[in-house]
């Protein structure tokens, strides 16, 4: 019994001995956990929590990656919300397509998983591979750009000159009355990704004798059944598929840049991704970015919470 | 344990195939649910199917108006020429291609290991500090994004990765979704396995690796294939300045930017970037589900 730890009294009890001893002695006897976890920590440290943690400070500054950092204190939130017309233009956008790739899909992609779900076991595959494709293929833009092109090799103008709906053809991807329906349509098809395979996932989680015991108790059709025994039993997957669209609705930009440009004509599809973009990669003026990021990360961390409390409200 | 779950799937099947006759449904809803769903399905697949057409089809198909949905006499020209139309690039096809393989297999093996070893430790051990981990990756699935990638850039230009492959490989490495998929997949895992393990002496990092991990080979497809399709569409960007480091999406885009006008070889790029992550969901898709149905957030 030659214990290593002089730090413990061995004739009383560990979980006796005050509480910073006992978690001090928990944390020598759990290091090999420590160990398990050290490089995830280590690269989840550098990379994602400096990042996040470092945007406040340094949107409190002036900074151009050359010159050391200069403190202008509230500044650049002023400017930002006081001053930057174009800021609030990517708010708005940012909310609208919040609003189109966050509740809108999140719904589609449960009522696309239900209706899969209904299907033979074969279509199951099937259907579940079309609707999740496009969100693995960040190349097929050009697909789209010739669809919606305004020039001579665009499909769409052509077919509806053709049928005659339209007199002349139209600028999808320049003139602003379009861009941003355009790029809404875009990025909803692309929206199927990790939620919709956890909601997909879900349904088959789901006991089947407990439909048979739904039927005996006299529910009557696929309807009834949905709402009062397949939503309740997935509450975790509903939670899971909500935190990915929040994180990816409220990110929205890189389609709308590559489909019709940063910046877009007028800002018409200008999001507050493609603001810190534009800041951050073109301007330089880093403060200013970290400043727009950090807002950014405080609207997610909000929409997280309200998102949290009225699942965890229904479900429970 | 590979007994009991062949056993199992095979029980499955049956149900299926007796029953004849589903509970609460109308065929009138399945008919209308079926036609609703292939409508939107095309919508969904068009954009990608028209690609493959596109690069199969020669130049006098490219252009013609009606376009067509088919090809008459599919060519791969295009494929060649893309080599032709890249080898006047100061850096062959090849080495794209090289980087954005050699980029993929480092992630996707970096991302296993780092993923595995964390999860085991934040589902299976008791720990202090363990519910603050958990907590802690479960809001930062949130942060999982590109918001972050201009405090990124600065974290790398004082590491000074930036232009080289590490840039590409080591933010990519510990993804939260990674070790949340992980996690949740290892702790339905029986304490009772692990504790005979114990018994017999394994330490915890065998414990981790002869037990664990073989036991969640669905969560681990489920990683490769979320690591492979980040990595595989990533683009260097601002971060990679020299040539020969640029991966096959930068190419494509390059090539791309030439417009309308050259969609022959446009098409080819991106059908073969696009092939890739295809293939590998189709074949991990059944373990993708599995793995998905313990993603739920318990509080």
């Amino acid at each position: 019994m030659a214990n290593a730890n002089t730090n413990v009294d061995p004739n009383t009890p560990i979980n006796k001995q005050g509480k910073w001893k006992y978690t001090w002695h928990m944390v020598k006897v759990n290091k090999g956990c420590y160990g398990l976890l050290a490089p995830f920590m280590i690269l989840f440290i550098v990379f994602t929590v400096i990042p996040v943690v470092m945007s406040l400070p340094i949107g409190f500054t002036n900074f151009n990656m050359i010159q050391t950092p200069k403190l202008v204190g509230f500044s650049n939130f002023y400017t930002l919300f006081l001053n930057d017309e174009v800021f609030l233009i990517a708010v708005r956008n940012t909310l609208i397509f919040a609003i189109f790739t966050g509740p809108f899909s999140y719904v589609l992609s449960f009522i696309i998983a239900w209706l899969i779900n209904e299907m033979h076991p074969f279509l199951k595959t099937l259907f579940t591979f079309v609707f999740y494709a496009p969100s693995m293929t960040t190349s097929v833009y050009i697909t789209w750009q010739l669809i919606l092109s305004g020039d001579s090799y665009g499909y769409l103008n052509a077919v509806m000159m053709d049928i005659g709906l339209f007199t002349s053809p139209k600028q999808f991807l320049t003139d602003t009355n379009y861009i941003l329906p355009v790029v809404i349509i875009v990025q909803l098809w692309i929206s199927m990704g990790a939620g919709f395979l956890a909601i997909r996932a879900g349904f088959q989680n789901i006991d089947k004798s407990m439909y048979e015991a739904g039927a005996i108790e006299g529910i009557k059709n696929r309807w009834q059944e949905l709402f009062t025994i397949t939503i309740p039993s997935m509450g975790p997957q509903l939670l899971f598929a909500a935190v990915m669209q929040i994180s990816s609705s409220f990110t929205v930009g890189v389609v709308g840049q590559s489909l019709v440009g940063l910046p877009s004509t007028d800002y018409a599809a200008h999001t507050i991704m493609n603001h810190a973009t534009d800041y951050g990669t073109i301007r330089y003026e880093m403060g200013y970015a970290s400043a727009i990021c950090f807002v950014l990360f405080v609207a997610m961390l909000l929409a997280n919470k309200a998102v949290n409390w009225l699942l965890g409200k229904y479900l429970d | 344990m590979a007994r009991r779950k062949k056993k199992q799937v095979s029980i499955d099947k049956l149900k299926v195939s007796d029953k004849k006759k589903r509970i609460n449904r109308s065929l009138g809803g399945d008919i209308a649910i079926f036609v609703f769903l292939i409508l939107l399905g095309l919508f969904m697949i068009f954009p990608i199917y028209y690609s493959f057409v596109q690069s199969f089809k020669p130049v006098e198909e490219l252009f013609v108006f009606p376009p067509k949905l088919y090809v008459l006499n599919p060519t791969t020209k295009n494929f060649s020429d893309m080599f032709t139309v890249a080898a006047s690039l100061w850096v062959p096809l090849s080495r794209y291609i090289f980087n954005s393989v050699f980029i993929t297999v480092v992630i996707c093996i970096c991302n296993l290991f780092v993923c595995c070893c964390a999860g085991f430790a934040l589902a299976k051990c008791r720990f202090p500090g363990n519910v603050f981990f958990n907590k802690l990756i479960v809001t930062a699935l949130l942060f999982a994004s590109n918001a972050t990638w201009i405090m990124q850039f600065m974290v790398y230009s004082k590491l000074h990765i930036i232009d080289t492959y590490w840039v590409l490989i080591l933010p990519s490495i510990a993804t939260p979704l990674g070790l949340f998929l992980m996690r949740q997949s290892m702790s339905t895992i029986h304490d009772s396995m692990i504790e005979a393990a114990k018994v017999d002496g394994a330490g915890l990092f065998r414990i981790c690796w002869q037990i664990v991990v073989p036991n969640s080979k669905p969560a681990l497809m489920t990683l490769i294939i979320f690591a492979f399709q980040g990595a595989w569409n990533m683009q260097g960007g601002a971060l990679i300045y020299s040539e020969e480091l640029k991966t096959l999406p930068t190419v494509v885009q390059q090539i791309s930017a030439v417009g309308l006008a050259r969609q022959g070889v446009t098409y080819a790029s991106a059908v073969l970037l696009l092939i890739p992550p295809l293939v590998v969901f189709l074949i991990a898709q059944s373990n993708v589900m599995e793995t998905m149905a313990n993603s739920g957030i318990k509080d």
